[in-house]
Formats: C-alpha cells, structure tokens, sequence
C-alpha cells in the first residue's frame, strides 16, 4: 500500500474529525433541547467514522500510529481535512449550510467508498452510507427551514451561503494522490462525485428560496495540508488534553 | 430566541419497538412542524435502536378524560367483568 492510499483515506478522516470537533461546540448551546441532541448524535456519527478510516491509515501507513496518534499527535500541516469543515460554527444557519454542503458530498462518497477494494473501508463506508442519508435529511430541511423563513432567517442563510460557498468546490478537485486511489480501486475520483452533489444542491437551494451563485474560483489546499488559520486552533482545544497527558485513560 | 421557542408546538411520540407490537407513547417533544417532529423523535427517542416505527401527533389533538370524571369513568365495582368472579363447577372441563 503506497503513500498515495493512506493520504487519500486521511482526507475524508480528517474531514470527518475536524467536523465532528466543530459540531460538539453546539453542545448545550443549540436553539432546543431536541436539535441539542440531533446535532450530538450527527457529531458522534461523524466521530465514528473518522476513527475507522483513522485506525485503517494507521495500518495501512505501517509506521505504529494509531487513530489517537493521528488525532492528537498531528499540527495543521500534516492534517488533509477539507477547508469547509474547518470554518467556525457562526450563527445556527452557517452550522446547517456548512453541514449541508457537507452531507451532500457524503452522500455521494460514502456509497461509492462501500466498494472499495479495501474490505476494511468498504465496511466503514456502507454503515456510513445510512448516516449520512440520515444527516443530509436533518441538515436539508433546516436549510429549507430558514432560507424560505422569515426575511431573519434569509437574511442569514443568504450570508452564510456567500461565505461558505468558495469552500464548497475542494472536494471535487482531483490531484495525483486521487488519482492513484482511484486507480487503485481504493477511493472515487473527486471530480466524479460533482455531478451529484450539484443536483442535490441546487435543488435544495432553489427550494429555500437562496439563488445558486457561480462557480468561484474554488478555495483549497485542505487536502494537501494547507489550512486556514482556523484549524490551528480548533487543533489547540481538541488535542490539549492528551498532549498534557499522553496515554490518560479514564 | 427563548420567546420563539416557547411557541414552537408540542407533539406527542408513539413508537412501535417492532412488528407486530403496538405503538405505545413514550414522551414529548417540540417542533416547528410535522418533518421536524418526526426528525426530532427519532434522535430523541430512538438513539439506541429502540424503534422499528414512529408516530408524531400534535399534542393540541389529544382528548383527554377530564379527572373530576374519575369515579364515573374508572371506579365502578363491577366485578363481574372479570372472569375470576365467577365459580367454575366441579367437573366443567374445556375452560
């Protein structure tokens, strides 16, 4: 297994994790009870498989790193998550539309990681496949919700849009390392996943009542380790404890 | 946002645990409509594989029994109505 697969799997781990890390800062502080927990169960979702494709890069990569030593033991450069995931929670509405634009990626990954030829990932991807049919449902109908509100609720879906859309294209964007996984039978091509994700979106969009903006030139870099200063320190706060103390067990 | 969550509707939620069963009431949520109610209830409620089947109805479409009707709905002496009141003879068989 060459270097190309293990960094091909930490792009969608790493996306996964730093995601995950963002929606437990709404933990206790979302609009109710109910979304509380909703958005805790697609964390905790979200968590589980970013640990699975974790602990498979680990093997895979063969050098003694496992999900923790990943997770904790890693700085920014290193990482591969996309640059969506990374953006701070915002307002309620910039949360659902990052997470939108997120599970309507998912939706189209997950199925096709689910024929792998890496039983392992194939594995993780078909229970991931559910969940994020689940999450695209929640996140969907909240971007409907307040795009097609009140004239508030618009109002802030339309800015989140205009500030999360530039982030919205990296995951379509095929580099080298995409292309050895695909070649390898490990991963889709990225830009194969684009035609999809469009169609959901923009129906979605068109349903909220928000216009569907142009094609900006994309950002990225996430996937080859070049991040906004966000992630330095969400990274701060999520590995704090175990750089501290190293191996604590509870 | 606490005033506009104070007037999100209560819906009261039914699960089925799996076929065959009847769905029975095991709480309460609020949401702004039907979609949401359904969603809410099933990250709520069946977290833990509790559920094979969800019902949500608006709570303002219950009918309750009113409690001052207590003794003329529920505490009649009416014994006969349950089979142990009766004395089987010796000797019936297929009972």
């Amino acid at each position: 297994m060459g270097d190309h697969e293990v960094e091909a799997l930490l792009r969608v781990a790493d996306s996964c994790l730093v995601l995950a890390q963002r929606l437990t800062g709404w933990c206790g502080h979302a609009p109710a009870l109910e979304e509380d927990i909703a958005l805790a169960n697609v964390a905790l979702d979200v968590l589980g498989q970013a640990r699975g494709l974790l602990t498979r890069a680990g093997e895979l990569e063969a050098a003694g790193r496992d999900e923790d030593a990943l997770a904790y033991l890693r700085d920014a450069p290193d990482f591969r998550n996309l640059l969506l995931v990374e953006q701070p929670n915002g307002d309620f509405a910039h949360t659902m539309l990052r997470q939108f634009l997120f599970d309507a990626w998912a939706v189209e990954l997950w199925p096709e990681l689910a024929s792998s030829t890496d039983p392992v990932i194939a594995g993780i991807a078909g229970k991931a496949a559910k969940e994020a049919a689940y999450h695209l449902r929640h996140s969907a109908g909240w971007v409907e919700r307040l795009g097609d509100g009140t004239d508030e609720s618009h109002r802030r879906m339309l800015a989140s849009l205009e500030d999360l859309w530039p982030y919205a294209g990296e995951a379509f964007l095929d580099d080298d390392v995409d292309r050895a996984a695909a070649e390898a039978g490990l991963a889709p091509l990225p830009s194969s996943l684009l035609a999809g994700w469009r169609a959901r979106v923009e129906a979605v969009l068109t349903e909220s009542t928000l216009p569907v903006p142009p094609d900006p030139w994309w950002q990225r870099g996430g996937r080859q380790g070049r991040h906004t200063e966000q992630l330095t320190r969400l990274l701060a706060e999520m590995q704090v404890v175990h750089r501290a103390y190293p191996g604590a067990r509870w | 946002m606490t005033g506009e969550r104070a007037a999100w509707p209560l819906w009261e939620v039914f699960v089925r645990s799996r076929a065959g069963l009847a769905h029975q009431h095991v709480g309460s949520l609020h949401a702004v409509d039907a979609r949401m109610a359904l969603d809410n209830a099933r990250d709520v409620y069946t977290r833990r594989g509790e559920g094979a089947s969800l019902w949500v109805v608006p709570a303002s479409a219950v009918v309750a029994s009113d409690p001052a009707d207590k003794d003329s709905f529920f505490g009649l002496d009416e014994e006969f109505r349950h089979a142990s009141y009766y004395v089987v003879p010796d000797g019936v068989h297929g009972i």
